[in-house]
């Protein structure tokens, strides 16, 4: 399973733990797992609008938390749920890059079964490893 | 759990001394019944007991009977700092900067009020924009919003939004001076200045209540807040800053944690916990963003109110001034103030951190209104959407926490599971056939929302009463809600 809510962990909120064998599987997994928070199926957002995204960090966990914040960005500032169409992620001299493009649509209370709202992607028992099966992270998200 | 090193002073009182933990500075200080207490995670007192760490604190860390888990200081959690040589944290104050509460009188009874109250509701829930990335009752542009940022509810007053009474009735005046629009970053604005009178989701929700006369615990004081006739209905409102104010604090946490390893050569005990000297350009520029996050959500809970006396007009077919819908009170819950307050019997300035904590000012302070002086600040604290929440007034005895009490009831149960247990349909169909209407945009936010997931509100309010923090003036039991 690509990732999975954790009931152990943040009682006041939402917690959730991503596992995937490439960098760029992981980070599409936890943005899949932070979007399910808002919305209960992610099938039910057509691609009508598109994003590109470039970010670039000294570590590849504190991209991911930075290429997170990016769907919460978009949700309030432009009122859209987005999912990444493709990510490629690069290790630099200096740090990590990543470019990604997005696909979605304008939030519809109507058509997309609406959870709860997130408010921040925390540091809060945030673990990001890379072991010989491949990457894992948690993340706890501030609702 | 009872912790190692915990000294009991009274039956709602307890230390842990600087011995629990290497680097201490001041001892944690935790108000609560020995039931509360025992129910605390451990990760609260570990909290609590880094907070008693960090630079400039003065007397104590303070954890407050509705303590739990946070980031960086549990929720229900207190401290001061010297201005001069403390630190600022935004993990004492928050992500939702401003979160707070706003309590509204009506003339209405429960009896006028029931006949139309799936009506109201209804139409409350359909004018006021409430759950995932809805937009605001108000349509501002970028440079109107900079404007709402600088002056809180001056700007709602000049636009005809508010009375002065409301601003009067507001902690702060409903703006805190020195908010300068430019120390906030445009993703800020750009997350923010559509959300002007939004509810947002989660705990967030506005809530029409009842105060029947057995509920009732301070007739005097009621009444001074205008509470006299039996059955009087209020509205509540418990919302933030939203998309603004959380991207200020996730501005600050991460410039913060790069002062403190470039420039301060600081040891980062917990990333949440991230700080940096009060008096310090980074201090300061994130000072000021808050209190732009701490306007703009004064801002959002007028706006909202606004909305809700116009659908009271508009279902009752009467004028304001005829349905008495006069503001009782707002108080912030999350933000960080320059207080005066007496230390080692003299007054001193304290920078204060309230993190899931209420200002409780007693009878005669200053800056509460003239009209409350003889029975001290309102405080309003909030309860779960099936057990209603209470009003009540700070006292004289509060300067033990700085004139701090509790924010609400805090959770028991983690959100995940809380959906898995209950069904957001089943519980808002029980709720009706218990006399409460809930209109929601998420049943499965509501789920999350159920009251067994939270502590029980009638324990905390009355921990913090024996503690002598703030006292009870009535319970506001919901006869409607609704909520993201």
């Amino acid at each position: 399973m690509p990732f999975f809510y954790r009931d152990d962990l943040a009682a006041a909120d939402i917690a959730f733990q991503a596992e995937a064998e490439g960098l760029e599987e992981l980070f599409d997994s936890a943005w899949q797992a932070l979007l399910g928070v808002m919305v209960r199926d992610l099938s039910q957002i057509k691609r009508r609008e598109k994003r590109e995204i470039q970010l670039k960090h000294e570590s590849p966990s504190m991209l991911l938390l930075a290429f997170l914040e990016e769907a919460l960005f978009y949700k309030d500032a432009q009122g859209l749920f987005l999912l990444p169409v493709k990510i490629k992620i690069s290790q630099l001299s200096d740090g990590w890059e990543l470019y990604a493009r997005l696909a979605g649509e304008a939030i519809d209370g109507h058509r997309h079964e609406l959870g709860t709202d997130v408010k921040a992607v925390t540091l809060h028992g945030f673990e990001f490893e890379h072991t010989d099966k491949g990457w894992s992270t948690i993340v706890v998200l501030d609702i | 759990m009872r912790l190692e090193g915990l000294k009991k002073l009274s039956d709602v009182s307890w230390e842990l001394s600087t011995a629990y933990k290497p680097g201490m500075k001041v001892p944690v200080r935790i108000f609560a019944s020995e039931k509360l207490l025992n129910n605390m995670e451990k990760e609260v007192f570990e909290q609590i007991s880094n907070v008693a760490c960090l630079p400039g604190i003065i007397e104590y860390a303070f954890c407050l009977p509705d303590g739990h888990t946070g980031y960086g200081f549990p929720i229900g959690g207190t401290a001061a700092f010297d201005p001069r040589t403390g630190i600022i944290s935004p993990g004492g104050i928050g992500f939702d900067i401003n979160c707070g509460m706003r309590l509204m009188r009506t003339s209405l009874t429960a009896e006028e009020v029931r006949p139309r109250l799936e009506k109201l509701v209804d139409t409350l829930f359909a004018r006021i924009p409430t759950g995932v990335g809805t937009g605001g009752i108000c349509s501002v542009t970028r440079d109107e919003f900079y404007d709402l940022l600088e002056q809180g509810m001056q700007w709602c007053l000049k636009k005809g939004y508010a009375v002065v009474r409301d601003l009067e009735r507001t902690e702060e005046h409903g703006c805190m001076a020195g908010a300068k629009a430019g120390s906030v970053s445009r993703k800020a604005v750009e997350r923010g200045y559509k959300q002007v009178g939004s509810l947002g989701s989660g705990n967030h929700y506005l809530e029409i209540q009842v105060v029947t006369p057995e509920n009732i615990h301070d007739k005097k004081a009621a009444e001074v807040m205008g509470l006299t006739v039996p059955n009087q209905v209020v509205v509540m409102v418990h919302c933030g800053s939203r998309g603004f104010g959380h991207q200020v604090a996730q501005d600050s946490i991460y410039k913060f944690l790069q002062a403190m390893q470039q420039k301060y050569h600081s040891n980062i005990r917990d990333r949440q916990l991230a700080c940096v000297p009060f008096d310090s350009p980074e201090g300061q520029e994130y000072f000021s963003a808050m209190k732009c996050a701490v306007n703009m959500a004064f801002v959002n809970r007028q706006m909202i109110m606004s909305r809700v006396r116009e659908v009271f007009c508009d279902i009752f077919k009467r004028h304001e001034s005829e349905l008495g819908l006069e503001q009782i009170y707002d108080v912030t819950h999350n933000t960080a103030k320059l207080e005066t307050h007496t230390v080692k019997g003299k007054p001193r300035e304290l920078l204060l951190h309230r993190k899931g904590a209420t200002r409780a000012f007693g009878p005669g302070m200053s800056d509460i209104p003239a009209e409350f002086a003889g029975i001290g600040q309102p405080v309003i604290i909030g309860g779960s959407m099936e057990t209603g929440s209470y009003l009540l007034t700070g006292t004289k005895e509060g300067g033990k926490t700085f004139f701090t009490t509790a924010h609400g009831s805090g959770r028991v149960m983690g959100r995940h599971q809380a959906k898995k247990q209950f069904d957001g349909r089943e519980l808002a169909a029980g709720m009706k056939k218990k006399g409460i209407y809930i209109r929601c945009a998420s049943y499965a936010g509501l789920a999350e929302e159920a009251g067994a997931a939270y502590k029980n509100i009638d324990q905390v309010v009355k921990a913090a009463e024996d503690a002598g923090l703030s006292r009870r003036v009535a319970k506001l039991v919901p006869l409607g809600n609704i909520k993201g």
